[in-house]
Protein backbone atom coordinates (compact mmCIF):
# COMPACT_ATOMS: atom_id res chain seq x y z
CA UNK A 1 0.00 0.00 0.00
CA UNK A 2 1.01 3.50 -0.89
CA UNK A 3 1.41 6.57 0.94
CA UNK A 4 -1.76 7.69 -1.22
CA UNK A 5 -3.57 4.95 -0.61
CA UNK A 6 -3.36 4.93 2.98
CA UNK A 7 -4.29 8.76 3.00
CA UNK A 8 -7.62 8.01 0.71
CA UNK A 9 -8.39 4.92 2.63
CA UNK A 10 -8.51 7.00 5.92
CA UNK A 11 -10.22 9.52 4.38
CA UNK A 12 -13.00 7.17 3.20
CA UNK A 13 -13.40 5.80 6.43
CA UNK A 14 -14.40 9.32 8.06
CA UNK A 15 -16.57 9.78 5.07
CA UNK A 16 -18.34 5.95 6.01
CA UNK A 17 -18.36 7.10 9.93
CA UNK A 18 -20.36 10.20 8.70
CA UNK A 19 -22.45 8.28 6.32
CA UNK A 20 -23.34 5.39 8.82
CA UNK A 21 -24.37 8.37 11.42
CA UNK A 22 -26.78 10.28 9.04
CA UNK A 23 -28.39 7.61 8.16
CA UNK A 24 -28.40 6.32 11.91
CA UNK A 25 -29.96 9.42 13.29
CA UNK A 26 -32.63 9.60 10.45
CA UNK A 27 -33.65 6.63 11.68
CA UNK A 28 -32.99 7.46 15.54
CA UNK A 29 -34.91 10.73 15.40
CA UNK A 30 -38.23 9.61 13.36
CA UNK A 31 -38.45 6.56 15.84
CA UNK A 32 -38.05 8.96 18.56
CA UNK A 33 -41.18 11.11 16.90
CA UNK A 34 -42.82 7.95 16.17
CA UNK A 35 -42.70 6.85 19.89
CA UNK A 36 -44.58 10.17 20.65
CA UNK A 37 -47.39 8.88 20.09
CA UNK A 38 -47.44 5.13 21.90
CA UNK A 39 -50.57 5.92 24.32
CA UNK A 40 -51.75 8.50 22.37
CA UNK A 41 -52.36 7.61 19.42
CA UNK A 42 -56.30 8.06 17.72
CA UNK A 43 -57.12 4.45 18.29
CA UNK A 44 -55.34 1.41 20.10
CA UNK A 45 -54.50 -0.39 16.82
CA UNK A 46 -53.42 2.71 15.23
CA UNK A 47 -50.97 3.18 18.76
CA UNK A 48 -49.36 -0.02 18.46
CA UNK A 49 -48.74 -0.01 14.79
CA UNK A 50 -46.96 3.83 14.89
CA UNK A 51 -45.40 2.17 17.82
CA UNK A 52 -44.47 -1.18 16.10
CA UNK A 53 -43.24 1.56 13.15
CA UNK A 54 -40.91 2.76 15.42
CA UNK A 55 -39.50 0.13 16.98
CA UNK A 56 -38.23 -0.73 13.41
CA UNK A 57 -36.69 2.24 13.12
CA UNK A 58 -35.23 2.31 16.66
CA UNK A 59 -33.68 -0.84 15.50
CA UNK A 60 -32.08 0.11 12.40
CA UNK A 61 -30.83 3.12 14.56
CA UNK A 62 -28.82 0.56 16.47
CA UNK A 63 -27.70 -1.42 13.97
CA UNK A 64 -26.12 1.95 12.43
CA UNK A 65 -25.16 3.13 15.30
CA UNK A 66 -23.22 0.16 16.07
CA UNK A 67 -21.26 0.01 12.61
CA UNK A 68 -20.24 4.04 13.00
CA UNK A 69 -18.77 2.99 16.55
CA UNK A 70 -16.72 0.30 15.13
CA UNK A 71 -15.76 2.47 12.01
CA UNK A 72 -14.79 5.40 14.25
CA UNK A 73 -13.01 2.79 16.50
CA UNK A 74 -12.85 5.35 19.70
CA UNK A 75 -14.35 2.65 21.98
CA UNK A 76 -17.88 5.06 21.67
CA UNK A 77 -20.95 2.72 21.56
CA UNK A 78 -24.15 3.33 20.13
CA UNK A 79 -25.68 4.63 23.21
CA UNK A 80 -22.81 6.96 23.43
CA UNK A 81 -23.63 8.30 19.49
CA UNK A 82 -27.37 8.53 19.77
CA UNK A 83 -27.54 10.15 23.78
CA UNK A 84 -24.59 12.44 23.92
CA UNK A 85 -24.02 13.88 20.94
CA UNK A 86 -24.94 17.50 21.05
CA UNK A 87 -28.04 18.93 18.53
CA UNK A 88 -25.28 20.55 16.07
CA UNK A 89 -23.48 17.09 15.63
CA UNK A 90 -26.98 15.15 14.37
CA UNK A 91 -26.91 14.41 10.53
CA UNK A 92 -30.80 13.76 10.09
CA UNK A 93 -33.01 15.09 7.33
CA UNK A 94 -35.37 17.89 8.66
CA UNK A 95 -38.12 15.81 7.38
CA UNK A 96 -37.79 13.13 10.37
CA UNK A 97 -37.65 15.48 13.31
CA UNK A 98 -40.65 17.96 12.20
CA UNK A 99 -43.18 17.66 14.98
CA UNK A 100 -45.84 14.90 14.52
CA UNK A 101 -48.82 17.07 13.88
CA UNK A 102 -52.02 15.53 13.85
CA UNK A 103 -52.06 12.16 12.30
CA UNK A 104 -52.11 13.30 8.80
CA UNK A 105 -48.93 15.14 9.08
CA UNK A 106 -47.48 11.76 10.99
CA UNK A 107 -48.71 9.64 8.25
CA UNK A 108 -47.73 11.37 5.20
CA UNK A 109 -43.98 12.71 6.81
CA UNK A 110 -44.11 8.58 7.21
CA UNK A 111 -45.07 8.28 3.45
CA UNK A 112 -42.55 11.31 2.08
CA UNK A 113 -39.59 9.30 4.02
CA UNK A 114 -40.94 5.10 3.73
CA UNK A 115 -41.58 5.74 -0.40
CA UNK A 116 -37.84 7.13 -0.05
CA UNK A 117 -36.11 4.95 1.88
CA UNK A 118 -37.90 1.20 0.39
CA UNK A 119 -35.46 1.97 -3.01
CA UNK A 120 -32.65 3.22 -1.05
CA UNK A 121 -32.38 0.35 0.89
CA UNK A 122 -32.77 -1.84 -1.57
CA UNK A 123 -29.50 0.03 -3.51
CA UNK A 124 -27.72 -0.42 -0.45
CA UNK A 125 -28.17 -4.15 -0.36
CA UNK A 126 -25.17 -3.84 -3.36
CA UNK A 127 -23.22 -1.84 -1.17
CA UNK A 128 -19.61 -2.67 -0.83
CA UNK A 129 -19.41 -2.36 2.47
CA UNK A 130 -20.85 -5.36 3.45
CA UNK A 131 -21.93 -4.43 7.19
CA UNK A 132 -24.38 -1.65 5.74
CA UNK A 133 -25.86 -3.89 2.84
CA UNK A 134 -26.61 -6.65 5.39
CA UNK A 135 -28.49 -3.85 7.54
CA UNK A 136 -30.01 -2.38 3.85
CA UNK A 137 -31.56 -5.95 3.24
CA UNK A 138 -33.27 -5.73 6.81
CA UNK A 139 -34.65 -2.77 6.79
CA UNK A 140 -36.02 -3.00 3.26
CA UNK A 141 -38.46 -5.49 4.42
CA UNK A 142 -39.61 -3.04 7.06
CA UNK A 143 -39.93 -0.19 4.97
CA UNK A 144 -42.02 -2.46 2.92
CA UNK A 145 -44.71 -2.40 5.25
CA UNK A 146 -43.72 1.47 6.56
CA UNK A 147 -44.84 2.45 2.58
CA UNK A 148 -47.69 0.00 2.40
CA UNK A 149 -49.08 1.35 6.26
CA UNK A 150 -48.52 5.07 5.48
CA UNK A 151 -49.71 4.94 1.74
CA UNK A 152 -53.15 2.87 2.47
CA UNK A 153 -53.86 5.73 5.60
CA UNK A 154 -52.81 8.20 3.11
CA UNK A 155 -55.32 7.09 0.61
CA UNK A 156 -58.34 6.78 3.49
CA UNK A 157 -57.80 10.54 5.09
CA UNK A 158 -56.91 12.43 1.16
CA UNK A 159 -59.86 10.31 0.18
CA UNK A 160 -62.11 10.19 2.98
CA UNK A 161 -64.16 13.42 4.84
CA UNK A 162 -63.52 17.12 3.81
CA UNK A 163 -61.99 17.12 7.12
CA UNK A 164 -59.48 14.51 6.68
CA UNK A 165 -59.27 15.62 2.75
CA UNK A 166 -58.06 19.42 3.92
CA UNK A 167 -56.19 18.03 6.93
CA UNK A 168 -53.83 15.68 4.55
CA UNK A 169 -53.62 18.29 1.82
CA UNK A 170 -51.95 20.26 4.67
CA UNK A 171 -50.10 17.54 5.63
CA UNK A 172 -48.37 17.73 2.31
CA UNK A 173 -48.20 21.35 1.99
CA UNK A 174 -46.55 21.92 5.48
CA UNK A 175 -44.33 18.81 4.92
CA UNK A 176 -42.78 19.26 0.80
CA UNK A 177 -40.35 21.76 1.62
CA UNK A 178 -38.65 19.26 3.53
CA UNK A 179 -37.98 16.74 1.16
CA UNK A 180 -35.95 18.21 -0.88
CA UNK A 181 -33.25 17.23 1.35
CA UNK A 182 -33.40 13.53 0.88
CA UNK A 183 -31.90 14.18 -2.46
CA UNK A 184 -29.26 15.78 -1.58
CA UNK A 185 -25.69 14.70 -1.77
CA UNK A 186 -22.64 16.33 -0.71
CA UNK A 187 -18.80 15.60 -1.68
CA UNK A 188 -19.17 13.09 1.50
CA UNK A 189 -21.94 11.03 -0.30
CA UNK A 190 -20.36 11.68 -3.84
CA UNK A 191 -17.27 9.87 -2.58
CA UNK A 192 -18.19 7.31 -1.31
CA UNK A 193 -21.07 6.98 -3.95
CA UNK A 194 -17.95 6.89 -6.52
CA UNK A 195 -16.09 3.85 -4.29
CA UNK A 196 -19.93 2.28 -4.43
CA UNK A 197 -20.03 2.24 -0.78
CA UNK A 198 -23.34 4.83 -0.89
CA UNK A 199 -26.62 5.53 -3.19
CA UNK A 200 -26.48 8.17 -5.07
CA UNK A 201 -30.08 9.77 -4.05
CA UNK A 202 -30.32 11.87 -7.15
CA UNK A 203 -30.77 7.78 -8.76
CA UNK A 204 -34.03 7.23 -6.68
CA UNK A 205 -36.26 10.87 -7.62
CA UNK A 206 -38.30 8.84 -10.23
CA UNK A 207 -39.15 6.34 -8.17
CA UNK A 208 -40.12 8.20 -5.15
CA UNK A 209 -42.51 10.52 -7.53
CA UNK A 210 -44.39 7.68 -9.13
CA UNK A 211 -44.70 5.90 -5.61
CA UNK A 212 -46.19 9.24 -4.35
CA UNK A 213 -48.10 10.08 -7.91
CA UNK A 214 -49.94 6.47 -7.26
CA UNK A 215 -50.33 7.31 -3.90
CA UNK A 216 -52.05 10.94 -4.32
CA UNK A 217 -53.95 9.95 -7.43
CA UNK A 218 -55.49 7.72 -5.18
CA UNK A 219 -56.20 9.62 -2.55
CA UNK A 220 -57.34 12.26 -4.31
CA UNK A 221 -54.00 15.02 -2.85
CA UNK A 222 -52.12 17.11 -5.24
CA UNK A 223 -47.93 17.17 -5.30
CA UNK A 224 -47.14 20.44 -4.67
CA UNK A 225 -44.73 21.62 -7.59
CA UNK A 226 -41.28 20.98 -7.27
CA UNK A 227 -40.66 24.62 -5.63
CA UNK A 228 -38.02 25.71 -2.78
CA UNK A 229 -36.65 23.54 -0.28
CA UNK A 230 -35.60 23.42 2.94
CA UNK A 231 -31.93 22.43 3.79
CA UNK A 232 -29.60 21.66 6.94
CA UNK A 233 -30.02 19.19 8.69
CA UNK A 234 -26.95 16.78 6.95
CA UNK A 235 -24.95 20.17 8.19
CA UNK A 236 -26.23 19.82 11.91
CA UNK A 237 -28.71 22.94 11.08
CA UNK A 238 -31.79 21.97 12.69
CA UNK A 239 -35.34 23.11 13.09
CA UNK A 240 -36.73 24.63 16.49
CA UNK A 241 -37.88 21.89 17.98
CA UNK A 242 -34.95 19.56 17.33
CA UNK A 243 -33.31 20.64 21.02
CA UNK A 244 -36.82 19.69 22.75
CA UNK A 245 -36.68 16.55 20.85
CA UNK A 246 -33.80 15.48 22.09
CA UNK A 247 -33.36 16.61 25.53
CA UNK A 248 -36.31 14.01 25.65
CA UNK A 249 -34.58 11.87 24.04
CA UNK A 250 -31.19 11.96 25.69
CA UNK A 251 -32.31 12.60 29.64
CA UNK A 252 -31.54 8.90 30.59
CA UNK A 253 -28.16 8.88 29.67
CA UNK A 254 -27.43 12.19 30.33
CA UNK A 255 -28.97 12.06 33.95
CA UNK A 256 -27.48 8.71 34.69
CA UNK A 257 -24.03 8.08 32.74
CA UNK A 258 -23.93 4.56 31.06
CA UNK A 259 -27.25 3.34 32.63
CA UNK A 260 -28.62 0.37 31.35
CA UNK A 261 -31.10 -1.96 31.95
CA UNK B 1 -64.19 6.44 16.89
CA UNK B 2 -67.32 5.00 15.75
CA UNK B 3 -68.64 1.39 15.15
CA UNK B 4 -70.33 2.97 12.36
CA UNK B 5 -66.85 4.36 10.83
CA UNK B 6 -64.52 1.53 12.11
CA UNK B 7 -66.79 -1.80 12.69
CA UNK B 8 -65.56 -4.84 14.59
CA UNK B 9 -63.53 -7.67 12.63
CA UNK B 10 -62.60 -11.23 14.00
CA UNK B 11 -58.86 -12.01 14.11
CA UNK B 12 -57.71 -15.85 13.09
CA UNK B 13 -53.66 -16.12 12.95
CA UNK B 14 -52.02 -19.61 11.86
CA UNK B 15 -48.65 -19.92 13.85
CA UNK B 16 -47.35 -22.73 11.40
CA UNK B 17 -47.93 -23.80 8.15
CA UNK B 18 -49.80 -26.77 8.03
CA UNK B 19 -51.81 -25.55 11.50
CA UNK B 20 -55.59 -23.94 11.83
CA UNK B 21 -56.25 -20.60 11.91
CA UNK B 22 -56.90 -19.93 15.24
CA UNK B 23 -59.02 -16.99 17.17
CA UNK B 24 -56.82 -14.42 18.65
CA UNK B 25 -58.86 -10.71 19.45
CA UNK B 26 -60.55 -8.69 17.24
CA UNK B 27 -59.82 -5.00 15.65
CA UNK B 28 -61.81 -1.64 14.58
CA UNK B 29 -60.76 -0.84 11.08
CA UNK B 30 -62.77 1.02 8.35
CA UNK B 31 -62.37 -1.60 5.76
CA UNK B 32 -61.16 -5.09 5.45
CA UNK B 33 -57.04 -3.73 4.15
CA UNK B 34 -56.91 -1.50 7.53
CA UNK B 35 -58.25 -4.64 8.80
CA UNK B 36 -55.75 -6.75 8.02
CA UNK B 37 -52.77 -4.10 8.46
CA UNK B 38 -54.27 -3.99 12.65
CA UNK B 39 -54.33 -7.39 12.89
CA UNK B 40 -50.58 -7.36 11.82
CA UNK B 41 -49.60 -4.78 13.64
CA UNK B 42 -51.27 -5.73 17.13
CA UNK B 43 -51.48 -9.68 17.20
CA UNK B 44 -48.35 -10.54 15.21
CA UNK B 45 -45.58 -8.90 17.33
CA UNK B 46 -43.73 -11.34 18.85
CA UNK B 47 -43.47 -13.78 15.54
CA UNK B 48 -46.43 -15.51 15.88
CA UNK B 49 -48.13 -15.69 12.49
CA UNK B 50 -47.63 -16.87 9.09
CA UNK B 51 -50.79 -16.42 7.82
CA UNK B 52 -54.13 -13.74 9.09
CA UNK B 53 -57.94 -13.67 8.46
CA UNK B 54 -59.59 -11.08 9.22
CA UNK B 55 -63.94 -11.45 9.19
CA UNK B 56 -66.02 -8.79 9.82
CA UNK B 57 -67.50 -9.98 12.95
CA UNK B 58 -71.12 -8.88 12.02
CA UNK B 59 -70.86 -11.73 9.63
CA UNK B 60 -70.55 -14.32 12.74
CA UNK B 61 -73.80 -16.36 13.82
CA UNK B 62 -73.51 -17.29 17.16
CA UNK B 63 -75.37 -19.22 19.24
CA UNK B 64 -77.82 -17.82 21.77
CA UNK B 65 -76.35 -18.21 25.56
CA UNK B 66 -80.11 -18.81 26.54
CA UNK B 67 -79.80 -21.94 24.77
CA UNK B 68 -77.28 -23.46 26.54
CA UNK B 69 -79.50 -26.09 27.78
CA UNK B 70 -80.97 -27.80 24.81
CA UNK B 71 -77.85 -27.16 22.75
CA UNK B 72 -74.69 -28.43 24.65
CA UNK B 73 -75.99 -30.23 28.04
CA UNK B 74 -77.17 -33.51 26.27
CA UNK B 75 -73.65 -33.85 25.37
CA UNK B 76 -72.37 -33.89 28.96
CA UNK B 77 -73.50 -37.57 29.95
CA UNK B 78 -71.44 -39.13 26.74
CA UNK B 79 -68.14 -39.52 27.54
CA UNK B 80 -67.29 -42.52 25.38
CA UNK B 81 -67.41 -39.66 22.47
CA UNK B 82 -63.72 -38.41 24.11
CA UNK B 83 -61.16 -40.58 22.39
CA UNK B 84 -59.25 -40.77 25.72
CA UNK B 85 -59.49 -44.47 24.79
CA UNK B 86 -56.57 -44.75 22.11
CA UNK B 87 -52.98 -44.28 22.72
CA UNK B 88 -51.95 -41.54 19.84
CA UNK B 89 -48.48 -42.44 18.18
CA UNK B 90 -45.86 -40.04 18.44
CA UNK B 91 -45.39 -39.94 14.53
CA UNK B 92 -48.80 -38.58 14.09
CA UNK B 93 -48.08 -35.74 16.01
CA UNK B 94 -51.06 -32.61 16.20
CA UNK B 95 -54.29 -33.64 15.77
Amino acid sequence: MTASDTIAATDLKGDLFAYALRLADDAAILGQRLGEWCGHAPTLEEDIGLANIALDHIGQARALYTHAAEIEGKGRNEDQLCFLRKEREFGNCLLVEQPNGDFAQTILRQLFFSAFMLPFWRKLMASQDATLAAIAAKAEKEATYHVRHSAEWTIRLGDGTVESHARAQEAVDILWPYTGELFEADDLVSRLVAAGIAVDPESLREEWRATLRQVFDEATLTLPPEGWFQTGGRSGLHSEGFGHLLTEMQYMQRAYPGMRW
Amino acid sequence: MTEKNTPLWEVFIRSRTGMAHRHCGSVHAADEEMALQAARDVYTRRGEGVSIWVVPSAAIVASDPSEKEEMFEPTASKIYRHPTFYEIPEEVGNM
